[in-house]
């Protein structure tokens, strides 16, 4: 008989500095995600997320402190076992060649590709389904280029989906969606947490953090701030002082909304 | 109904969609590679045939056909002599040079997300051209030639990529751009500079001709020496074709698709600059190829490599060939294909600037 061990968490920061050469943006960050659970960073603009993301996906290198995915330094996973792992929902932009949807999530299944292969006809089924998720399917043959902002964020969530990742890293992934689709973001967030997959996300909408995360994050100030279950952390009063606004103001603006709910 | 496991997660998920519901096949684009097939036999059927010694397309058919079965040859021995050793290699070559400055030309588009490079705007062209006038001028071998060439349009592309890449406060698509046309006003300098050194007798005639363009002089032991180094350029660029398209999205997004992008783009950048370098040791400077074809095929079958690279192969293989053959029979005297090519592609580039203006503008 032996206790049951704690699983590896799927994203592990401990003591993690940030920046670019010699200027630090944040330092002292510790955090861990499970499977199965959302972490919400909330920030104002310039507080280093975009850094801190960048770090996390190994494409900035720490200057102090360790990012480890499932145990394994990132600096020290090959790029393609990494990206079989962690996904990454960039914020969405035009592209330069119109490319199909379909052939956009495509591009997902590099990493589970032999160098010289092609997606096969399973992959392509797979691309369909990560639309499908999102209420997507109908767009696959269409140009990316021409779709909204809105629809081309939810075809980059439907890409990660399809590098079958254990750990999403969105950055602010409702920012350009309206109502509806950002219901649906959320939506998917949450049925994927229910599925095990462990979600680390930026928004500048509170009562988007205080619905999906497990817990939120607040950094600011070049470190994180404060850290744990939503409603005891994104406290009216904490999100003023994080924001620089009045605390009366944030009450108001949340009130009636999901923050009393 | 498909299933899939995500990667360490408890339990399969599914969406209860049948694969059978959606269109899993991609229809767009197919069509258009079949017609950039049929292009090209249309064209090597008219090329084999037209020129000072005329065979209609039945005799042409005849005589492909007796080499197909073995059987003799219906044809006089005259007509058996022009097209197979004049015509044939001509029109070989042309493919091969078409085929590989297209190729190079759609890839350097995709690594460069620009639509607007080619090897000449990126000025691979001309430091090709000024190794190999190098090494004419100092009498080297073919293979040196080769060699030279090779190294010039892989130093050009070089310095041309570290400009734009050093250089933050402007768009990175101008400063390579500018900075190809520079280089290539440079490397043209360099080439007149070696010029008024050639001796005006031997070496000068060959360089003027080669410079211009052509396929004329080139010989079937030219050819076959050529070919493979072609066929080296263009296997690895055909192989790795789908993977390009990931390099048409921004760096960090291919990196954390698990993508090694600077060695793939290295990799990318060696096997088209050895294609461009080969086509130009073989036929002089053929300028537009590697820009207009690509597009052509971008219209025909849409911006995926794995069919926008082989029907840019098809379709430039068809362009150079056609180009060639007119320049052949179109007057008394034979042209220069690169002001062929020339003549075709710089309107066409203008078009392209005019369009994608008015794009950028309407959004």
């Amino acid at each position: 008989m032996t206790a049951p061990q704690t699983p590896l968490p799927v994203l592990l920061l401990q003591q993690l500095c940030t920046g670019y050469g010699r200027r630090v943006v944040s330092e002292g960050v510790n955090l861990e995600i499970a499977a199965g659970e959302v972490l919400c960073l909330l920030g104002p603009n310039g507080c280093g997320k975009t850094t801190l993301f960048r770090t996390v996906l190994g494409l900035l290198a720490p200057l102090g402190g360790r990012v480890l995915v499932q145990g394994q330094p990132v600096q020290a996973w090959p790029r393609a076992q990494f990206a079989r792992r962690v996904g990454y929902v960039p914020q969405a932009q035009t592209g330069v060649f119109a490319f199909s949807v379909l052939d956009m999530v495509l591009m997902g299944r590099a990493a589970r590709l032999p160098a010289l292969a092609q997606p096969a006809a399973a992959d392509r089924a797979m691309a369909l389904q990560c639309l499908e998720r999102l209420g997507m399917a109908h767009l696959a043959p269409r140009r990316y280029t021409e779709l909204s902002g809105g629809e081309r964020q939810l075809v980059l969530i439907a890409r990660a989906l399809a590098q079958e990742p254990a750990l999403l890293v969105m950055d602010e992934p409702t920012a350009s969606l309206d109502f509806g689709n950002q219901v649906r973001v959320l939506a998917q967030i949450t049925a994927l947490r229910a599925q095990g997959m462990a979600v680390l996300l930026s928004t500048h909408q509170p009562e988007h953090a205080l619905r999906v995360a497990d817990r939120i994050a607040l950094l600011g100030q070049g470190r994180l701030l404060a850290m744990g279950a939503p409603r005891a952390t994104a406290t009216p009063a904490a999100l003023a002082a994080l924001y620089g606004v009045e605390q009366a103001e944030i009450a108001a603006h949340l009130r009636g909304g999901w923050l009393e709910g | 109904m498909i299933v899939f496991r995500v990667n360490g997660l408890s339990k399969p998920y599914s969406t209860g969609v049948s694969s059978s519901q959606i269109d899993v096949a991609p229809g767009r684009g197919r069509w258009g590679w079949w017609l950039a097939l049929a292009l090209l036999l249309a064209v090597l059927l008219w090329a084999l045939g037209v020129g000072q010694f005329a065979l209609s397309p039945a005799q042409v058919a005849q005589a492909l056909w007796a080499w197909a079965t073995g059987a003799p040859s219906p044809l006089p021995t005259a007509a058996e002599t022009v097209l197979w050793n004049i015509r044939l290699p001509r029109i070989t070559a042309g493919m091969v040079v078409g085929a590989a400055l297209a190729a190079a030309g759609a890839a350097y588009q995709g690594m460069f997300r620009n639509p607007l490079v080619s090897p000449d705007i990126l000025g691979v062209s001309s430091g090709a051209g000024l190794g190999a006038v190098l090494g004419i001028f100092l009498g080297w071998s073919m293979a040196a030639v080769q060699l030279l060439a090779f190294g010039g349009g892989l130093a050009a592309v070089a310095v041309v990529v570290a400009l734009s890449a050093g250089v933050r406060r402007h768009d990175p698509v101008l400063v390579l751009v500018l900075a190809g046309i520079a280089l290539g006003a440079l490397l043209g300098a360099g080439i007149a500079l070696i010029k008024t050194l050639a001796d005006p007798n031997t070496q000068l005639p060959s360089i003027t001709f080669w410079l211009m363009g052509g396929l004329s002089a080139v010989t079937l032991q030219e050819v076959r020496v050529t070919a493979p180094v072609m066929l080296a350029a263009l296997v690895p660029l055909l192989l790795l074709r789908w993977r390009i398209n990931l390099l048409g999205l921004p760096d960090e997004e291919a990196l954390a698709l698990g993508v090694r992008v600077g060695r793939l783009r290295l990799l990318l950048v060696a096997c088209a600059t050895l294609g461009t370098a080969a086509a130009v040791s073989l036929a002089g400077i053929i300028g537009w190829v590697g820009l207009v074809v690509p597009h052509v095929a971008r219209l025909l079958v849409g911006p995926n490599f794995v069919r926008l690279l082989p029907a840019s192969i098809l379709l430039g293989a068809g362009f150079v060939v056609a180009a060639d053959t007119l320049a052949r029979t179109a007057a008394r005297i034979e042209l220069p294909l690169g002001i062929l090519t020339a003549l075709v592609g710089a309107p066409f580039f203008l078009y392209l600037l005019a369009r994608t203006g008015r794009q950028e503008g309407g959004q």
